[in-house]
């Protein structure tokens, strides 16, 4: 189900709230070689999950995400010059206490990784990364803003990193922190106490497609345990359910998101999953820039689509698409019920000229073809207030 | 969930309840827990034929898939209507009424193998400790 590269032989990492998932009875999975909660089924699992941060309000423990600060060095401008040369977003329009989502390129225009970028300070910047690609990410950054004048540090290690999210989740953090959070868009950010613990870093972002936070506190296991316990107790009216991978796949793929190995990785390039408008080609110079200009001049040959089953079947990860003579045509990358919608979704790789909103295409489920078609996406699109896709 | 000792079960955590030469199979709660949520359930034709030890269906939850096998060889004489609609059953009553299907056994000694509810519950509890360890 998930992008995980297995760690065989290695002893799986473990988050700071571990032993929290193991007394909650979470089924637990290797996923990037971490030890992680994949859903709580002693609480519903996997489809309350789902419903709850649709409906209501869930948490997740996200401590398993990257984290890379990129700040001035000698004089002020170096950190945004190596975050602006190594980020296809441009980095210059955020204001401080603003976030956007981008991603690092290879020269090819194919990610290194999809990076939410916050902008901290004057010259000061952080970068929240994937999981399973931590340590290609932190080396890929250090290589590459070698030549300009900033600091690079890692702080993954640093943090608890708790996603608190759905319609309720704004009431739920309100009651732990001093902080506003109703002035706080989406894709901006603050700092505030919660829980006690000083300038905790509370950003309106998430994985879920709907509103919701994720806050930064202290990795030690007494910090991370005292802030997830104040946030179950906070939720609790709410109905607040603990939130493993399964529900988080399934809310992201309702809402598009990519991940990475999936529907982004180092040989599908930024026009081909859709993201181009995440890539600002004003900017006179980004890694992968090059590239992707060719390639728009030349035009992409496969697009990705949403797709929703016709006939009984479930698409899933991996498997292939074909025409309705039985062809090869593409391949899924991420497949599954939705609970939500009640129907079978994925999205996959398919010739862009067969791209368009109600073609027919075929899905390989065991050996049988099952008949799909092209839909509208996102899947699924909240009711709300402000805009539903991060500021471009 | 008790395992009801009237039923012999595989290492694939199906259960088999056999009545003269029929045997209704079905998964077990083990096997449901693990899976989560079922939403799917792909039954054999009535009428085809199985073979011990192959897989005859499949059972999907949100996030996974199990491919059935056969505990024994013979000929489906019936198969779960129930679970087309109310696949979810199989989370609530995997023992009882979300049975997969039945069986009419072609050669009954290929159920001499399997183990009974107490074997079922240890081999059971040692996949469990394996997945806590």
């Amino acid at each position: 189900m998930e992008s995980a590269t297995t760690s065989i032989g290695r002893e799986l990492r473990k988050t700071a709230l571990n032993s929290v998932h193991r007394r909650l009875g979470a089924k637990m999975v290797n996923f990037g070689g971490w030890d992680m909660p994949v859903e709580y089924p002693k609480t519903g699992g996997l489809v309350a999950e789902h419903k709850a941060v649709r409906g209501g309000v869930g948490v997740f423990d996200v401590s398993h995400m990257g984290d890379i600060r990129v700040r001035t060095g000698r004089a002020p401008g170096g950190a945004l010059a190596a975050v602006q040369h190594i980020s296809m977003n441009d980095a210059a329009k955020l204001a401080i206490g603003q976030a956007q989502y981008s991603a690092m390129l290879y020269p090819s225009g194919t990610f290194v990784d999809d990076v939410i970028v916050h902008r901290l300070g004057e010259d000061d910047y952080l970068l929240v990364i994937n999981a399973g690609t931590r340590e290609k990410d932190i080396a890929w950054v250090r290589e590459n803003t070698r030549a300009f004048d900033c600091v690079v540090e890692e702080l993954s290690d640093a943090y608890t990193q708790l996603a608190i999210q759905g319609p309720r989740a704004a009431d739920v953090l309100q009651k732990l922190t001093d902080a506003p959070l109703a002035p706080v868009r989406n894709y901006w950010f603050t700092h505030g106490t919660v829980c006690g613990l000083a300038n905790v870093l509370i950003a309106r972002t998430g994985y879920t497609g709907e509103d919701g936070f994720e806050i930064y506190v202290p990795s030690d296991v007494a910090t991370s345990e005292m802030v997830w316990n104040a946030v179950m107790e906070a939720g609790r009216e709410f109905g607040i359910l603990a939130c493993g991978l399964g529900a988080r796949n399934t809310l992201r793929l309702e809402a598009k998101m990519a991940l990475y190995e999936h529907e982004i990785s180092d040989s599908i390039n930024v026009l081909e999953a859709g993201l181009e408008r995440y890539a600002k080609f004003e900017k006179p110079e980004f890694i992968g820039r090059d590239a992707l200009l060719a390639a728009k001049a030349a035009g992409i040959t496969r697009t990705l689509v949403g797709l929703e089953m016709v006939e009984r079947g479930i698409a899933r990860d991996g498997y292939d698409c074909c025409a309705e003579s039985g062809a090869a045509i593409g391949v899924i990358t991420s497949g599954s019920p939705s609970p939500t919608l009640g129907r079978n979704i994925a999205l996959a790789y398919v010739p862009s000229a067969m791209s368009s909103v109600g073609t027919e295409i075929s899905v390989v489920v065991r050996g049988q073809l099952y008949k799909a078609k092209v839909v509208p996406t996102p899947f699924y699109k909240r009711a709300r207030k402000t805009t539903s896709v991060p500021a471009d | 969930m008790a395992y009801p000792t009237e039923y012999r079960y595989t290492k694939e955590h199906e259960w088999v309840n056999v009545a003269g030469n029929v045997a209704t199979v079905g998964i077990t709660d083990y096997a449901q827990h693990e899976l989560g949520d079922v939403v799917f359930v792909e039954s054999p034709k009535v009428g085809s034929s199985v073979t011990a030890g192959k897989t005859f269906g499949t059972v999907e939850s949100v996030k996974a898939v199990s491919e059935i096998y056969a505990p024994a060889s013979g000929e489906v004489v019936e198969a779960n209507p129930e679970l087309q609609s109310n696949p979810e059953k199989i989370n609530t009553d995997p023992h009882g009424a979300a049975w997969l299907v039945k069986i009419k056994l072609s050669n009954p000694s290929e159920l001499a193998g399997l183990m009974d509810a107490a074997e079922y519950e240890a081999y059971v509890a040692e996949k469990q400790k394996e997945a806590s360890a």
